[in-house]
């Protein structure tokens, strides 16, 4: 399992990077965050559209449709409800 | 594109990303980072489309044309008040996902111990997070009972529904990659999903969402290992962290452990309220006795609940906010971290119904104010003010951080009736000297106060 060392070490250092990243977001705006990381995790996007493209055979091809269709829904319908999201947090100006 | 340009544009994707998240931590520069993250995934979407290895664009522009409108009806119809919902479903859909891209890696042929095992990883957590997260939001959404729902061998049912998912998965990988194994996996995790959170009550639900978000994350990243995505990787680690902090941070608001709620089963299930003391009378007030003692409080400190957006009542309490700023009392807002049913929902309840997010205040930053505090109004809040969690340490709620509103001048208290919260646990609260209870629903509730206030 020693291919496994390079791509394991990228997942240990990215999930540092995330806690130190997210650990600095305040409770305001955690469904904000919840609902935009889950938007980010939609990533395998990637993954449903090379599985849809390389399909051969019906199974394949049904099983590629769905993986993009879902993964379709949480992209596109997590950034957008996020930015719907954070378009409503407002902070009246001279009002400190 | 060459294979390598393809590489270092998914690094700009991640690096996107990491740097949109990082703008999350201020309102004021949250909205560019979605937006950032946005334009990462459009590069990462762009560059795989231009991959060489695609053989035909049918099926893939099928479903990016049905995703994209499903999810762009979703986002745009949804009510702040379903957004836990709408969070479980994407998680679900995103977890779907990540099983599946697995699920085809396997059909198309023989697998090498490393595919196997990191196939199976995918396929596993990201059906548990697909039928959890279908499970979840079928109870936000009241299409099954809130209450947690358990039945007799459940343990015992569980663990075998366990077993069978990793002995078809150690099949699937000792077969080189046999679909039918995988598919058996599939069907264990499909089942252990739904009744592992099926048990888990209403008002743990902002753990489980978080805890799910965090799943989400760890199936894209299981999925990059499948694919040999560093893109995915990546992401699938930061967002797994994510869901982890939120849960931790969740679990800790109501000083349970990440086990006890995910194997509990608690809340709305015992027998009889704990610490019922029937003797005791609350006192009542009417609109015009609650709209008197803000109207003449110099300080106000409004504590929202879940009951505020069951009533959809932020508007109404904006209006109340609205009257007595123009009287010069000074309004501000305790959020508990449960406050709604998920991390943060109360925030945007209340940005929804624009109030000020700087008046907003954390449970720490905001309990060493109650004792100067002329009024504490409790709208559609019980356990999150319960002293008994303070001061009873055999309440079953002992230890979990509160609001302290009793320590207020004057408490008031908008509620349908005495009845204990999800806890199942009596309120004190309603029964102390300095609390006036006003029964109504909170939306009428506070309407009724703000035409009193006008009389005032």
């Amino acid at each position: 399992m020693e291919d496994l060392l390079v791509p394991i070490t990228v997942f240990v250092l990215a999930s540092f990077a995330g806690f130190e990243v997210i650990s600095k977001v305040p409770p305001t705006l955690h469904t904000p965050l919840m609902s935009g990381s889950n938007a980010i995790s939609g990533i395998t996007i990637i993954g449903a559209l090379l599985a849809a493209g390389v399909a051969e055979g019906p199974a394949s091809q049904i099983l590629g449709f769905l993986a993009v269709v879902f993964a379709t829904v949480n992209v596109v319908g997590g950034f957008l409800v996020t930015d719907r999201m954070l378009g409503m947090f407002r902070q009246r100006d001279g009002q400190r | 594109m060459s294979p390598v340009l393809g590489e270092y544009l998914y690094l700009v994707a991640v690096v996107l990303f990491i740097v949109g998240l990082k703008r999350m931590s201020s309102p004021k520069t949250a909205r560019s980072g979605n937006q950032m993250a946005a334009v990462g995934m459009l590069i990462a979407v762009v560059v795989t489309l231009l991959d060489q290895r695609i053989v035909g664009y049918t099926t893939i522009v099928a479903g990016l044309v049905v995703g994209a409108a499903v999810g762009a009806v979703l986002a745009r119809r949804v009510e702040m008040t379903a957004m836990p919902q709408l969070v479980a479903l994407f998680n679900g859909l995103g977890g779907g996902a990540s099983a599946l891209v697995a699920l085809i890696e396997v059909h198309a042929g023989a697998a090498d111990v490393r595919t196997g095992v990191t196939a199976a990883a995918s396929i596993l957590i990201g059906t548990v997070t697909l039928t959890g997260s279908l499970v979840a939001f079928a109870k936000l959404q009241e299409l099954v009972s809130g209450a947690p729902i358990t039945y007799p061998g459940q343990k015992v049912g569980d663990s075998l529904l366990a077993v069978g998912m990793v002995a078809a998965s150690v099949m699937m990988i000792a077969s080189g990659g046999v679909p039918a194994w995988a598919w058996a996996a599939t069907a264990f995790a499909a089942v252990l999903g739904i009744t592992r959170v099926l048990p888990i009550g209403g008002a743990d639900m902002p753990v489980v969402i978080s805890f799910l978000n965090s799943l989400s994350g760890l199936a894209a990243a299981a999925a990059g290992f499948v694919i040999d995505s560093n893109a995915l990787i990546v992401s699938g680690a930061l967002v797994g962290a994510a869901g982890l902090i939120l849960t931790m941070i969740m679990v800790e608001a109501m000083n349970r452990t990440l086990g006890n709620v995910l194997f509990g089963a608690f809340g709305g299930a015992q027998e009889g309220a704990y610490g019922v003391d029937s003797g005791r009378t609350a006192r009542r007030a009417t609109p015009e006795d609650v709209a008197i003692s803000l109207a003449y409080a110099r300080s106000v400190v409004v504590v929202p609940g879940y009951g505020l957006a069951v009533a959809q009542a932020q508007h109404a309490l904006k209006e109340l906010e609205n009257e007595l700023t123009k009287r010069g009392v000074e309004v501000r807002y305790a959020i508990h971290p449960v406050a709604g049913r998920m991390p943060g929902h109360m925030n945007v309840l209340l940005a929804e119904a624009d109030v000020d997010y700087d008046k907003l205040f954390d449970l720490e930053e905001i309990n060493r104010d109650f004792p100067h505090t002329d009024v504490a109004l409790v709208v559609g809040a019980n356990d999150v003010v319960n002293p008994l969690a303070r001061d009873d340490p055999a309440s079953p709620i002992a230890g979990m951080p509160i609001l302290d509103v009793d320590k207020a001048k004057t408490v008031v208290v908008i509620k349908r009736s005495l009845s204990p919260g999800f806890a199942g646990i009596d309120n004190p609260l309603f029964y102390l000297d300095n609390t006036l209870m006003l029964f109504d629903d909170a939306r009428k509730g506070l309407t009724q106060i703000v035409d009193a206030m006008k009389d005032v």
